[in-house]
């Protein structure tokens, strides 16, 4: 009994953190129909900094993570300026590129991420002195911060802000003639999803206390997709639910008796399969009503 | 007095000179028709004048300012404002969202932040009033019937309440007659407020009826530009219709 509480409190937190991932993602691919195939890219931005950070420098997590999200933010806007060059399909090759090239920085990057040792012993939240160690109270503070990402999302997108998002993704040239220069937005957004990801980031590397940059693949920013087209794009909840319906589907694969290896190559396989089928039947996903 | 003058706009597509050294004028607060033979380059020049597309060569003066590159992004500040031959609506919003989104404000924290709903909510209220889409107002841009789409993108415009000057792009092609009437009374309104109003238009009737000049264009260039009356008695103009 214990340990199947243990269990799903764990599964919670690993829902919890995709959910946070899936609406930052959302925001810039759903919303703006920015197709970004970087977005776990700035996951490990988040894990990697709140990590060395808590681990090289001492810092609380909470502190570290604060800096993660303005290193992501920084970043990503950077990034955010060459990518605006693109368009569509173009937007999609150079996100992809970015990410590939973040992936090799925390793979070869030895001096400061020790490459594929990775890094252990990543301590947990700490705050006035109460240690956020037992997995009950992990996952309160997953569920606060995937709470509070959840209430700036719907701020976001119900703002007069999130209308000319929409309006970018349906036709970036006509909103531009009715005087919304729309780069600003574009670079707004995609910060907004980075940072977003960093938080996540932050919960993973304290929450697993080791990571390495396997967790950070371009496979992973498929997957992040995946859950987005899963749920619904331009959907909030959508986004939750194919966070919790594809967490879910990969551990169910665990339990039908598949080595964790095999389940991980099922998953990859599956991922294929709900994506081609979703073009096929249901683009707008299970609860969206938007298309890209 | 001009609002927008161009002097010697020459655009080429892969060899097509689709406008040829146009120098005119756009008298402020009048209705300026643009006629020509299909491909003679009408849809260009408006394109010119509302940054969609740059010119290879010359420049633009809009409201007494030369501009040598017009982005799409300032096409707005200098108050100018069009529809599409070939309608642009934002396909997956709302009928109300279209018209919201070109009132409420340009900037980001702005837009974020300061959220004016009431007067953004009674501009676009009236807007699809003028045009008889209120009812429609929360389906999607996308359901509507092809007239309903051309409405729609003219009170996206008439919701743009500081611009100077509209650009409109075969705002009747395809109407029925009572969505014609519609338009007329908009064209009609935007003339008494003072406004700027090009129309590219095939219909001579609607010309006569409308404009208080006429500028024809044919093969990229400006082939006669003055009153109806005077430009469609005109040998050259008469007889790139009558040749057609
Ligand atoms: N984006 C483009 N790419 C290539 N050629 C173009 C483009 N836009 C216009 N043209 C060409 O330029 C010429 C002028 O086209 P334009 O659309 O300005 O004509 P128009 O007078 O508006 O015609 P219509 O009455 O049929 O709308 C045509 O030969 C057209 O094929
Ligand atoms: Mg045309």
């Amino acid at each position: 009994m214990q340990e199947l509480i243990y269990y799903f409190t764990h599964l919670a937190i690993i829902i919890g953190i995709y959910a946070i991932l899936a609406l930052g993602l959302n925001l810039v691919v759903g919303y703006t129909g920015l197709l970004s195939v970087m977005h776990a890219a700035f996951y490990g931005v988040g894990a990697y900094a709140t990590a060395l950070l808590m681990t090289q420098l001492g810092f609380n997590f909470f502190i570290a993570t604060g800096l993660s999200v303005v290193i992501a933010i920084v970043l990503s806007f950077a990034i955010g300026l060459v990518l605006s060059r693109f368009d569509g399909d173009y937007y999609a090759l150079g996100s992809l590129g970015f990410g590939v090239i973040l992936y090799s920085v925390f793979l070869s990057w030895r001096g400061v991420t020790r490459g594929a040792l990775g890094i252990p012993q990543i301590p947990k939240p700490e705050l006035f002195g109460f240690e956020f160690s037992q997995i009950t109270v992990f996952l309160l503070l997953v569920v606060v911060l995937a709470a509070g990402v959840y209430l700036c999302s719907r701020f976001v997108t119900r703002s007069s802000f999130g209308r000319v998002l929409m309006a970018i993704r349906e036709d970036e040239r006509a909103i531009q003639v009715f005087g919304y220069n729309t780069l600003y937005f574009k670079l707004t957004v995609f910060v907004i999803g980075a940072g977003i990801a960093a938080i996540a980031g932050a919960l993973f590397a304290s929450y697993i206390t080791y990571i390495n940059p396997s967790s950070f693949t371009a496979m992973e920013s498929i997957y992040l997709l995946s859950i987005i087209i899963l749920g619904g794009l331009a959907s909030l909840r959508g986004s939750v639910l194919g966070a919790v319906f594809l967490v879910v589907l990969f551990e169910g694969l665990r339990h039908i008796g598949l080595s964790s290896d095999m389940a991980a190559h099922m998953r990859e396989a599956l991922y294929g399969v709900i994506l081609v089928a979703l073009m096929l039947y249901r683009p707008q996903g299970l609860v969206g009503k938007y298309k890209l | 007095m001009s609002t927008i003058k161009t002097e010697n706009i020459t655009k080429q597509f892969e060899g097509v000179h689709a406008l040829d050294g146009v120098s005119l004028e756009i008298p402020r607060g009048r209705v300026t028709g643009i006629v020509g033979p299909n491909g003679s380059g009408k849809t260009t020049l408006v394109n010119v004048l509302s940054g969609i597309v740059r010119q290879d060569a010359g420049v633009l003066h809009i409201g007494g300012k030369e501009v040598s590159i017009l982005k799409p992004q300032q096409v707005n500040a200098h108050g100018i404002t069009r529809t599409f031959q070939e309608v642009r609506l934002f396909e997956q919003m709302t009928v109300l969202d279209n018209i919201l989104v070109v009132v409420t404000e340009r900037a980001v924290a702005a837009s974020l932040f300061r959220r004016r709903q009431e007067r953004c909510d009674r501009e676009a209220r009236q807007a699809l009033e003028t045009v008889g889409l209120w009812e429609k107002r929360s389906s999607p841009a996308a359901a509507l019937s092809y007239g309903q789409r051309k409405l729609l993108e003219i009170a996206r415009v008439l919701a743009m309440r500081e611009a100077e000057v509209y650009l409109f792009d075969e705002p009747f092609a395809g109407l029925f007659p009572a969505m014609v009437d519609v338009v007329v009374k908009v064209m009609q309104g935007l003339k008494q407020e003072g406004k700027s109003v090009v129309l590219i238009e095939h219909s001579m009737d609607l010309i006569r009826q409308l404009c208080d000049t006429v500028i024809v264009m044919d093969e990229g260039k400006l082939l006669a530009q003055g009153t109806p009356e005077t430009v469609f008695a005109k040998p050259e103009v008469i007889a790139i219709y009558v040749g057609k």
